[in-house]
């Protein structure tokens, strides 16, 4: 690397290089400038923001928008449905998934082709939307937590990789442990979890971020308001342009509400977008490392 | 990477006798470890392909799946004569073609751009930027879409016009790749990134010194090493052509965009869940479902045909190298 920087580069590089940096530098613009629009959007006053746009003078910003979005209860009992959701989620589908890939990484299972097969037939072909909403109509699963947590819970190409991850590990291991007498349930607690810590925290992560973002099964199957995560919160306030009742129950003239439900959404965009955007640097490495651990044949 | 291309080894031949004494001595592995995946696996994927008979039948509630009165292929008929369905197929197929046009190449020139950088921190810091996108949830991503392309948005008033973009089925598309582009294009650009750095660097530094420009350097030194990434994600992507997302584009639909955002997917289910029809919703589901699975045979038997081109090459070459980037 060092010789690079002692190279000189020809005319046509520079020019090739400016280019690239200058694609590079738009990209970045791209993505920075709608965030923090965004987010200085989301202090205005809602009639400067509406008339002027964004203001640089303090003596427009407000933090009324917070305060609207901060003391409805629906954003905040979807923020607790959706903590909960993930959290539920993650537990029993990690869980799932590494106790059925720890059989399927011995070579000498018997049957492993034949559940290998079974498995692997789910990932290319399904019975669709419908058989499966009348499925869990059946099972009288619908405004129950059960009919988004379990349908999901055990990922075939999650257990792939924990499959690949245990087959990285020595086999000397379980030998030494039958010696001491373990069977191969104690040697999966006490053996195997403790090695396997990051491809347990790829998949955590992956399940945790996969369940908070997603909406479409919580639509189709909790209808009670109670019950809904943050997205269909975020959903009825961003998409179907309706803000909660309490939100803006206050003010008189509709011209008025209207430009306050337009402030609101950039405040509850940050809210809601916030807590992963600030914890995603830290869990960084190993969603690097399951990027890779996936790129390794499965 | 490519599961059903996998060759399996077939272990040692053993006789049934020995299988079974193998499962009474591991029963745990059967009983505690594979069990709780095999219910599930069961009752909520293979359940529901039986319950794709209802495609072939008038399905009410009260005579169920097994005593709901035959129609045969009379849902498929009507779904194939019917223009709607049409439209929503090339919808279908456009969005995800297009998609892959545009935007399978950008995360590979990010990650060519990104490796050119030798400045560790601040690489570390575009990294870090154009990542984050990739975490934004679909509603909130879409939530902005909308505010920024509605009539009083900051794109119309950057512009000096009022054009109500959602509305237009004429921008559905672009709307939606362009956007697909900006949350996913630098997550996307990691494998490749990861590859790049993996990639023997004598080998820059010799072409470097034998006064290779920065597009030898690309071809001979910088392409070779993701070449293999390259081939498997475009394959994988364009075999899950037909398999498009519902959320993002349902999320994005408005009533005047439909004519270009309706997609098989929000078509099942609207006219699944919201007006009822059972069996019809059911038989279209079923037809991408097909289509889907062809896609997928044939995209794996080409995977296959070229894996075997590659290590025909290597042995011929000698070449240890491509086995290096793949051991990541």
């Amino acid at each position: 690397m060092e010789t690079r920087r002692k190279m000189k580069l020809g005319t046509s590089d520079k020019v090739i290089l400016g280019i690239g940096y200058t694609v590079l530098g738009i990209f970045v613009l791209s993505i920075l400038i709608p965030l923090v629009y965004i987010l200085m959007a989301s202090f205005m006053d809602p009639n400067v923001l509406n008339s002027r746009g964004i203001s640089l003078n303090f003596k427009d910003w407000t933090l009324d928008a917070y305060r609207r979005v901060l003391e409805n209860d629906m954003i905040w009992r979807g923020f607790f449905n959706s903590f909960f959701y993930s959290a539920a989620f993650t537990v029993i589908s990690v869980f799932i998934t590494l106790l059925a890939a720890y059989p399927m990484s011995k070579k000498e299972f018997v049957g492993r082709k034949f559940f290998n097969t079974i498995f692997l037939i789910t990932m290319f072909f399904g019975g669709g939307m419908i058989p499966t909403f009348i499925l869990i109509n059946q099972l009288h699963m619908v405004n129950t937590i059960w009919a988004i947590l379990l349908p999901g819970a055990f990922n075939v190409w999650n257990m792939i990789l924990a499959r690949t991850y245990y087959q990285s590990i020595p086999k000397e291991l379980r030998e030494a442990s039958s010696i001491d007498g373990a069977n191969e349930i104690q040697h999966f607690f006490k053996v195997m979890l403790p090695v396997c810590k990051p491809i347990i925290a790829v998949l955590a992560l992956w399940s945790f971020v996969g369940m908070w973002n997603s909406y479409f099964d919580a639509m189709i199957y909790l209808n009670d308001a109670e019950l809904q995560p943050l997205q269909l919160v975020l959903r009825s306030i961003l998409v179907q342009n309706t803000p909660q009742p309490g939100m803006i129950a206050d003010i008189q003239s509709t011209a008025e509400m209207a430009k306050v439900a337009e402030l609101l959404k950039y405040a509850t965009i940050v809210v809601s977008s916030l807590p992963l955007l600030i914890m995603y640097p830290f869990f960084q490495k190993y969603f690097d490392k399951g990027i890779m651990v996936g790129s390794v044949k499965g | 990477m490519n599961i059903l291309a996998k060759k399996k080894t077939s272990p040692v031949k053993r006789t049934a006798k020995d299988k079974l004494m193998y499962v009474k001595k591991n029963w745990q592995l059967y009983l505690f470890f594979l069990m709780p995946a095999l219910l599930l696996t069961i009752i909520f994927k293979y359940l529901p392909m039986g319950g794709v008979l209802i495609a072939f039948e008038d399905y009410n509630v009260i005579d169920g799946i097994l005593g709901s009165e035959w129609v045969g292929l009379e849902y498929f008929k009507r779904f194939l004569s019917s223009p709607d369905f049409m439209e929503y197929l090339m919808n279908t197929l456009k969005l995800s073609a297009f998609g892959l046009l545009w935007g399978f190449p950008i995360p590979i020139i990010l990650a060519l751009l990104l490796n050119r950088i030798r400045r560790e921190g601040i690489r570390k810091k575009i990294q870090l930027l154009i990542y984050a996108p990739n975490f934004i949830s679909v509603i909130v991503l879409c939530g902005m879409v909308r505010m920024f392309l509605s009539p009083v948005g900051p794109i119309n008033s950057l512009l000096g016009i009022d054009t109500n973009w959602m509305t237009m089925p004429s921008a559905f598309r672009t709307i939606y790749i362009a956007s697909g582009i900006w949350q996913t294009a630098g997550w996307s650009s990691i494998m490749y990134t990861a590859a790049l750095a993996n990639a023997s660097k004598d080998l820059e530094e010799a072409a470097i010194v034998d006064g290779a420009n920065i597009f030898q350097q690309i071809r001979y030194v910088e392409l070779p090493a993701i070449k293999n990434i390259i081939v498997i994600q475009f394959i994988l992507q364009a075999g899950n052509i037909m398999s498009i997302g519902f959320e993002k584009a349902f999320a994005l639909q408005t009533d005047m965009n439909l004519p270009a955002s309706e997609i098989l997917s929000t078509y099942v289910y609207r006219m699944g869940l919201l007006n009822g029809d059972y069996g019809y919703s059911t038989a279209v589901g079923l037809f991408n479902a097909i289509i889907n699975v062809i896609l997928l045979i044939a995209v794996n038997w080409v995977v296959k045909k070229l894996n075997d081109g590659v290590y025909k090459e290597e042995e011929r070459n000698g070449n240890k190298k491509k086995n290096e980037t793949r051991n990541i």
